[in-house]
């Protein structure tokens, strides 16, 4: 700890480096192949892991066999998940797992494991598993829907009575997969002195304690590393079954295994964004003030929640009424998940956000038409926030609006073009309980270590940044060493709240340690030119100082509002995005090259919410039927529109996050924009070209539209 | 794009050997049938290696990696799993993200599906092998200044895609890139960055992205 008491800290003034474009400190090594990636351990003999998945989306598991397994040349161990009887409550849930010495050996040892079971009725979508009659997900339940979370205030009838425009809507959005390029997985090491981890993980804490409780190890005696990991998005925290499993393996074996998840089973049992069926109502008096909302949904979490409380993985609701102000809060919601034999949902980049935003943004453009007012009118009149209420501004005025802006459906021609708008509105703030160390050496070299990983978003150069800027020096001249629990505890990357966790710490500490430097060879400024003398006076011993999150230097709240230009082939159906305008607050900018990266990584991530992604569960066999990416889509090079990213700098607010708000409104510009081309809504995502034929009325036998 | 080259080591295939069979066994009496099968037996036995693990020699960043390998090993599995290049990532396993890229004479290729023994014979350049002397390539050095990355899983495919594509083609226009690309997926989203740092590689003017700070007030 600081020997000396920190007075109030305050960001410089004029930095240098803070708020300016700094290169990623580990780009070198990223694009040489010298980082090695949770997936690239190679650890002294380490062996291959492999999990057996259920091919069953519900049974009763009578027996599992792993003898002719263990029989398969270089298979060294293998575990069932629990031994003898089980219920299993999706395809893929995990049942065994093998420990080899080539990847070839557990594919040919997954085969040699026999499996007994004695299959059961499922439901695989929302609307047979809401059937009174349908296949209950959970045995200890009579229903496959949860009790509905409701909210009423004000008078919402008598509100409604009162509104001069009211509309209504049913809006859908899918199951969307979290898929990271690299996959779920660990390298795990377990002898008698304890366990070590390589976890590609959002959260190297929560692992640790996560094994710890798993494998009944003291939290002391277990290590989790990650270095690089490629990608999480929200669904990687906690070690995970793989986790579990990979350490009881190595246990077996007396060696290290790494057990990465293949792409197949990333699509059955990591995470999920939960699907949403959205009834909406929303009036307006005459002012076009919005003066009452209604809303009725389900959705499902997969197996989690809804029914068990053995399912964990959280519900299907989400914010609502999202983001604009309900006159005398006249509202009413009514929100309930329905359990389906399939995997758990985990949080996904802004959980619940771009699904309530759809439905709201969509529903007030309908208002809006209905109104006869422009769509962006009716925003800046009800979003009671005053940072967006410039970014409509700003934004509107670079995009080109009022110029652009025509009654839906009026573009001419068999391409037409159309434009909307959405926004958004996030939490983030810092984790208080965030703490650094820095080592200064006599040599004049500087260490800055903290439990934190860095998932993409450039966690590592930002500590660096700030180090520099205390200190005076180059960002590359900072060491900085992350992702090891024996490090002082970072956050988990979640929620956009790693920026304002690890700023506010990481200059803490450096302050800290800049006085104490100072103060101990009587250097006035060892900033700058003066560092390499003063570390010299240090004599043989290395400083090393800690220091802690502190109030002051980061705040809740980031928002933004988001512009598209889309063309729809109205032959086709297919819809082309031409350009995106993004205006979002960003508090005081760390880097602003790595913050503009994030936002453009949001944007391409909502739009393939928009456009492409969506799971399709099969009712008749229970299985993911899109586990790969020829038919899982995502958002490619070739989709990129055109981009306008505008930063609202704002130093006095502190360090805000930027990960979610840059995702949350995407989507929902997107499909308004289509509406406005075409003149007619496809009130269900991903806008595929299949659902603007038909929404043009150019499928003549159109059947009823369902998502899973 | 990524091209899977049959390769060219043992053409003389099993499937083009059936196939060969087809076009003429209409107008074959029975009694040829017999030395079809003695031929087929033939042909088979000359090409048949494994299944056990066989001596296999890759070339990789110019050095011979002489490895065992059961000839259903791919050479993604060869180089990241038998060998510590492990710079060339997994993402899918099945030829749909590129994140595995790497250059089999100078064409881009998914290494995931491309058995190493038939990479035998060619010049294989992975990631590690572009940067000469610890000094970046023009595409590493773009991709670096234009922060073409984020967690940087995706990233050697996407250098491997574009490299191999300036090696052909020293003026792209962006519509090449994207044709360049098309195999090779990025989940953080780092494409307009992708695009800006394939052009400045090629010394193309880009204006494409406009990015800027407004102060609040
Ligand atoms: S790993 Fe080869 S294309 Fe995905
Ligand atoms: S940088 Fe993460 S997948 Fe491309």
């Amino acid at each position: 700890m600081a020997d000396t008491p920190a007075p109030e800290l305050h960001w410089p003034k004029d930095p240098k480096y803070i708020s300016q474009s700094t290169r990623r400190i580990d780009a070198v090594a990223k694009l040489t192949g010298k980082a090695r990636y949770s997936s690239d351990i190679q650890a002294e003999g380490w062996l291959y892991g492999m999990i057996l998945r259920s091919k069953w989306a519900a049974a009763r598991i009578t027996s599992i066999n792993c003898e002719k397994a263990l029989k398969v040349p270089g298979i060294k161990a293998a575990v069932t998940v629990k031994d003898g009887e089980r219920r299993i409550h999706y395809y893929g849930e995990e049942l065994a797992a093998v420990a080899g010495t080539s990847k070839t050996a557990c594919l040919d040892a997954l085969r040699a494991i026999e499996v007994k079971a004695d299959e059961l009725p499922f439901a695989v979508r929302e609307e047979d598993a809401m059937k009174p009659d349908a296949p209950k997900v959970w045995d200890d339940t009579d229903s496959n829907v949860s009790k509905p979370k409701v909210t009423e205030r004000g008078e919402v009838d008598k509100a409604f009575s009162e509104c001069s425009a009211v509309v209504e809507g049913f809006f859908v959005t899918p199951v969307q997969i979290h898929h990271p390029m690299e996959t779920h997985g660990n390298t795990v090491s377990w002898t008698d002195e304890g366990v070590t981890a390589y976890a590609s993980t959002q959260g190297i804490s929560s692992v640790r304690d996560g094994l710890a409780g798993a494998l009944k190890v003291p939290n002391s005696q277990v290590r989790v590393l990650t270095d690089y990991m490629g990608g999480g998005f929200g669904a990687k925290f906690g070690q995970g079954v793989e986790g579990t499993l990979a350490a009881r393996l190595s246990k077996e074996a007396k060696a290290p295994v790494r057990l990465m998840l293949t792409r197949f089973d990333q699509a059955l049992a990591v995470g999920n964004r939960p699907s949403s069926f959205q009834k909406i109502k929303l009036g307006a008096t005459a002012d076009g003030k919005l003066h009452a909302f209604q809303l009725e949904s389900y959705g499902t979490a997969g197996i989690g929640a809804g029914a068990s409380s053995a399912g964990g993985g959280g519900g299907a609701d989400f914010p609502a009424p999202y983001l604009y102000k309900i006159a005398n809060d006249n509202v009413r919601v009514t929100q309930t998940t329905v359990a389906v034999n399939a995997g758990s949902a985990r949080a996904f980049r802004a959980p619940g956000n771009p699904t309530a935003s759809f439905a709201m943004e969509s529903i007030l453009d309908e208002l809006a038409v209905k109104m006869g007012v422009d769509p962006l009118e009716l925003r800046i009149k009800n979003d009671p926030n005053k940072e967006r209420q410039q970014e409509y501004k700003v934004g509107a005025e670079r995009f080109g609006w009022k110029e652009k802006y025509k009654k839906p459906g009026s573009s001419p021609g068999v391409i037409k073009t159309g434009i909307g708008l959405a926004s958004a509105t996030w939490g983030g703030g810092g984790s208080k309980n965030t703490r650094g160390e820095v080592q200064i050496s006599p040599d004049g070299s500087v260490e800055v270590r903290m439990g934190v990983q860095d998932l993409g978003t450039g966690t590592r150069t930002v500590l660096a940044v700030i180090a520099a800027e205390v200190f005076g020096l180059k960002p590359e001249q900072i060491t900085v060493k992350i992702g090891d629990t024996h490090y002082p505890p970072g956050p988990g990357s979640g929620g956009s709240t790693t920026c304002a966790s690890i700023s506010p710490a990481i200059f803490d500490t450096c302050t800290n340690a800049l006085q104490q430097l100072q103060t101990q060879t009587g250097i006035a400024d060892a900033r700058g030119e003066n560092w390499l003398g003063a570390c010299k006076k240090l004599g043989v011993n290395p400083l090393t100082v800690q220091g802690k999150w502190q109030e002051g230097l980061s705040s809740r709240g980031a928002g933004g509002v988001q512009f598209a230009e889309v063309a729809v082939d109205t032959e086709t159906g297919l819809v082309t995005v031409k350009k995106m305008t993004c205006v979002h607050d960003c508090g005081l900018i760390i880097n602003k090259l790595t913050l503009e990266s994030q936002i453009y990584g949001g944007v391409i991530m909502g739009m393939g919410y928009a456009l492409y992604e969506q799971r399709v569960m099969d009712r008749q066999s229970g299985v993911v039927l899109n586990p790969n990416f020829e038919t899982y889509k995502l958002t490619g090079l070739s989709d990129m529109p055109e981009f306008d990213i505008v930063l609202l700098n704002m130093p006095e607010r502190g360090v805000i996050g930027i990960g979610e708000p840059a995702t949350i409104p995407t989507a929902s510009a997107i499909a308004n924009a289509v509406a406005n081309a075409i003149g007619v809504r496809v009130s269900s995502l991903p806008i595929t070209p299949d659902k603007v034929l038909q929404a043009l009325g150019k499928v003549p036998t159109a059947k009823p539209e369902s998502v899973s | 794009m990524n091209n899977s080259d049959p390769g060219k080591a043992g053409s003389f295939s099993r499937r083009s050997f059936l196939k060969s069979i087809g076009t003429t066994a209409v107008a074959t009496a029975a009694a040829q049938t017999q030395s079809i099968a003695a031929e087929l037996e033939k042909a088979n036995a000359e090409t048949t290696i494994g299944p056990g693990a066989v001596p296999v020699t890759l070339q990789v960043n110019g050095e011979a990696l002489k490895l065992q390998l059961e000839p259903r090993v791919t050479l993604l599995d060869a180089l990241r799993n038998y060998s510590s290049l492990t710079g060339s990532k997994e993402g899918c396993d099945r030829g749909t993200c590129g994140a595995c890229t790497v250059m089999i004479d100078d064409t881009p290729v998914y290494s995931c599906m491309k058995l190493a023994i038939e990479a035998q014979g060619h010049a294989i350049t992975t990631v590690e092998g572009l940067a000469k002397d610890g000094k970046l390539t023009k595409v590493q050095q773009a991709f670096m200044e234009r922060d073409a990355l984020m967690c940087g899983y995706c990233t050697p495919g996407f250098v491997m895609s574009v490299s191999a594509l300036l090696k052909k083609n020293f003026r792209p226009t962006a519509d090449e890139v994207r044709h360049a690309c098309v195999g090779n997926i990025c989940r953080c989203g780092t494409y307009p960055r992708i695009m800006e740092a394939a052009l400045q590689a090629a010394g193309v003017a880009t204006a494409m992205n406009k990015t800027e700070v407004i102060t609040y007030g």
